[in-house]
């Protein structure tokens, strides 16, 4: 039981998401996350703005209850299938992140002083959300696939516009994390 | 009913996903800093046996539930859309420290901040489709 309420190895946790991947392609579907936020522009009716939303949205039902599924997953192992133990993280990271601001890494799974909800309506905070959520849902449209799509699938399948892809997500991923966040955060 | 099956592999991801810490923003600033294998293990082991799993399916000629061959559907061939799409979704990535999958993820286990996360990242594919005819792919 303690080896389920810990949090579970890389090296059992990275084949279990490749058995997501594998069960969605033997069910004749793909494993693909970004592409509900399609869905989701399609059943708000954006079909009437672009033809790229002209889609039936009903043909994506079943990726509607992986996301369902998602959240249901998302709740139990926070709520229920834990035991509260702090992320072992880096200890230098612990001590940078504490000079940009954040306090309580480790301790939670994100920032609070960025997401809680106390704060997260306060102007810089709801601008970097904002922020952060179009640079993700332009993004993983324009680039096709997101981690699961490209990562996951598109290099366990060997293809090159993935990898390349890839190198996007680590180019943008390494500019924001070394160059902005200091920025965003420092003093 | 047929929409079970699918419900439980999302039940399964999500699951999978916290209890790797994967979805944690810490996580994602640390593996962008370079200082903590954790992330890198998880991506390589998944694309390990990802790619394992492709090609016994079919060497083996192992089939879908339908009894189709199992097929990964072929990315467009491009590279602009690529590179530049995808240093987009990073900076989105580094920033809030989730990707799509723990965006739902995140919204389901309580962390209402997460729910403008959702909503901006819907927007963002919004603008994507009002712009795609004049973007470079």
């Amino acid at each position: 039981m303690e080896i389920i309420m810990n949090s579970w190895p890389w090296y059992v946790t990275g084949p279990l998401i490749a058995t997501v991947m594998a069960l969605l392609l033997y069910f004749g579907k793909t494993f693909g996350m970004s592409s509900n936020l399609r869905t989701f522009c399609a059943i708000g009716g954006a079909g009437k703005y672009a033809d790229f939303f002209k889609i039936n949205w009903k043909d994506y039902k079943w990726s509607l209850a992986v996301v369902l599924g998602a959240a249901i997953g998302g709740y139990l192992a926070v709520n229920v299938i834990t035991n509260n133990q702090p992320i072992d993280l880096n200890p230098k990271a612990v001590a940078e992140l504490e000079q940009l601001g954040f306090s309580n890494a480790g301790k939670d799974l994100l920032p609070s002083e960025l997401f809680a909800s106390d704060v997260m309506f306060e102007p810089k905070n709801l601008i970097l959300l904002i922020i952060g959520g179009l640079l993700v849902g332009f993004g993983t449209r324009y680039a096709g696939g997101c981690t699961s799509g490209h990562a996951i699938t598109g290099l366990s399948s060997l293809q090159l516009p993935s990898l390349i892809a890839v190198i996007g997500f680590f180019a943008g991923g390494l500019i924001m994390v070394n160059i902005l966040l200091p920025l965003i955060f420092g003093a | 009913m047929k929409f079970l099956k699918f419900l439980f592999v999302g039940i399964f991801f999500g699951i999978v996903l916290v209890k790797s810490e994967a979805i944690s923003w810490f996580r994602i600033y640390e593996m962008f800093r370079f200082q903590s294998f954790h992330m890198y293990g998880i991506i390589g082991t998944a694309i390990a046996t990802g790619v394992l799993f492709l090609q016994f399916s079919k060497k083996l000629n192992w089939q879908t539930l339908e009894g189709k061959s199992i097929l990964v559907p072929k990315k467009d061939k491009g590279i602009v859309r690529y590179l530049v799409g995808g240093s987009i979704f990073g900076l989105g990535w580094g920033l809030i420290g989730a990707c799509p999958g723990p965006i739902y993820i995140m919204v389901g286990a309580g962390y209402m901040s997460f729910i403008i996360v959702l909503i901006a990242a819907i927007l963002g594919t919004f603008i994507y489709g009002l712009l795609r005819d004049k973007l470079p792919h």
